[in-house]
């Protein structure tokens, strides 16, 4: 099946370029559980890729190989042409628990990574306050977290991901502890984030709709172990107005092909 | 407390049994209970005496040396039995028998092994602390939520940071809980070790009082330590409480 009346579909084959690539990557875990099988993948420069899958594909195993705190059990991860053996500076995640500090405040929390890189204080601190303000959350910078709601939460972490200012943000479901309303307001407001950071953004998530409302290319994985089944590129324009593209019928349509074909995968 | 409806302040009830004390004093029914007014002298007069002085000096010592060592070798341990599941696995039976264990048999033997001066009492404090120290250590590292681990790793976090600024604060709670039980058993462990080896500090003291019947210095004396006990236990409490904001916010 194609993108009916879409101008022109992209289906690549997958070739490996891009600020991020894949190549040959798989994983099995100590207990001997395949989680990936021979992952080949290019993340263009500047844009937002989505990993959707069903559940237990291996997304949340990827991306943490890409983030380099998961050792890939074949294949090597590259990053700006650079083979990655850990963590590194130029990558940022955004976890989906969250994960701040809660003895920290959220100023704290958002200038952790400049503190472990030893910037000063007062840098950190001024750099953490424009974050701060640039995710809405301005006026809240004493606050704690066990004082803010899941969103604000959220909001956070993605405020301490942007402050190290790395080029790759690595995203695993970052809206699916937060209510509807607040996650369109979320993808709203990641799509500017897109427009005005130039990062690339690699998205894990379970919502298709969500999927092709933010991203450029959509990556599909198979059932465990996760293999890549399509790589589609969305070819949507994220500049306009939110409703325009959700009521565009190549977005739709698109929502319901990528339905089609993950329904395959279920039962 | 409540009485016939109406709250009764904690006050009221000390005020309560001192009066039931002083009247049974009083009344000379038992030999053993002379009137709390009198003890209350005794207490006064006590204090400015210079064995006294001496004597508090070296529980004081005895005490803060033990808890040290318990503090810088429980949480140590306990830090290394949260991480480490081989070292769980050979040190988790020992900690727990010594945990309930009733240590005050051991102490003849550490009187053997140190003699009959401060190193054994310093050993029994110790000794009394240490292990519900390890244990709520470990507990505290074992239950740190491995996604904040995850996040320091990924923002460059260095071994060393992970300890200083994940680990050991994220455990705090358990942590500051395990030394507050530890306190309350180490001023156990001091009296005891004490008593049993009887020729210094207090422990020569209550040997002194009781051996001559001076029943008025050697309630005194108790009562002196118990307040010193709860007073102990009440200000890592209050630290504890400190720290609860964000104990009972995680998730
Ligand atoms: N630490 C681990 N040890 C063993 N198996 C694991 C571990 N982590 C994940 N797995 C297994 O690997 C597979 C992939 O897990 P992963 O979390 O990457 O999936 P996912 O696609 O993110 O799933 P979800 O959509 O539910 O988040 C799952 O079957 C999971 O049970
Ligand atoms: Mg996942």
């Amino acid at each position: 099946m194609s993108i009916s009346g879409a101008t022109d579909p992209v289906e690549t084959a997958t070739k490996p370029d891009g600020i991020v690539q894949a190549r040959g990557i798989s994983k099995t875990y100590d207990g001997g559980i395949q989680a990936l099988e021979g992952i080949d993948l290019g993340f263009p420069k500047g844009e937002l890729t989505t990993l959707l899958g069903p559940s237990g594909c291996g997304k949340t195993t990827l991306l943490k190989i890409i983030a380099g705190l998961l050792e890939p059990s074949a294949g090597t991860i590259i990053v700006n042409g650079r083979a990655v053996t850990g963590p590194g500076p130029e990558r940022a995640f955004v976890f989906q628990d969250f994960a701040l500090m809660p003895w920290a405040s959220v100023l704290r929390n958002v200038a952790f990574g400049l503190e472990l890189r030893g910037m000063s204080r007062h840098e950190r601190h001024a750099i953490a306050r424009s974050y701060i303000a640039k995710v809405g959350l301005a006026g809240f910078e004493e606050r704690y977290p066990h004082e803010l709601s899941g969103g604000m939460r959220q909001r956070v972490g993605l405020a301490r991901a942007l402050a190290v200012d790395a080029e790759v943000l690595l995203m695993d479901e970052p809206f699916s502890a937060v209510d509807e309303q607040t996650r369109r307001k979320f993808q709203e407001d990641l799509l500017h984030l897109i427009q005005s950071e130039n990062k690339t953004f690699i998205f894990v998530t379970h919502s298709i709709e969500e999927a092709v409302y933010v991203s450029d290319q959509v990556v599909l994985l198979t059932p465990r172990p996760g293999a890549v089944s399509r790589v589609i590129r969305t070819g949507l324009d994220h500049g306009g107005s939110p409703e325009e593209l959700r009521r565009n019928k190549r977005y739709l349509d698109m929502v319901e092909e990528i339905w089609q074909m993950l329904r395959e995968y279920l039962v | 407390m409540r009485v016939f409806g109406r709250d009764i302040p904690i006050m009221f009830a000390l005020v309560f049994w001192a009066l039931a004390w002083e009247i049974v004093g009083r009344a000379e029914l038992v030999f053993l209970v002379p009137p709390f007014t009198h003890v209350l002298a005794a207490l006064a007069e006590m204090v400015q005496t210079g064995k006294f002085r001496h004597a508090t000096l070296l529980t004081f010592e005895s005490f803060a040396l033990g808890m040290g060592l318990a503090l810088s070798l429980g949480i140590p341990l306990g830090v290394l039995m949260g991480r480490v599941e081989a070292a769980e696995k050979l040190l988790g039976t020992w900690v727990n028998v010594f945990v309930s264990a009733p240590l005050t048999a051991l102490v003849p033997v550490i009187m053997i092994l140190f003699g009959l001066g401060q190193t054994t009492i310093v050993v029994t404090v110790m000794l009394f602390a240490v292990w519900i120290i390890v244990l709520d250590t470990q507990a505290g590292i074992k239950h740190v939520n491995p996604s904040l681990l995850e996040m320091a790793r990924s923002f460059g976090a260095s071994r060393l940071d992970l300890y200083a600024r994940i680990l050991l604060l994220a455990a705090l709670p358990e942590i500051l809980a395990g030394v507050r039980l530890g306190i309350i058993r180490a001023v156990k462990g001091v009296v005891i070790g004490q008593l049993l080896v009887s020729i210094i500090g207090y422990g020569e003291l209550f040997e002194l009082y009781s051996r001559n019947f001076l029943m008025e210095q050697f309630w005194a004396l108790t009562i002196l330590l118990f307040a010193f006990a709860m007073l102990a236990a009440e200000l890592v409490g209050w630290a504890e409480r400190k720290v609860e904001f964000y104990a009972g916010a995680r998730g």
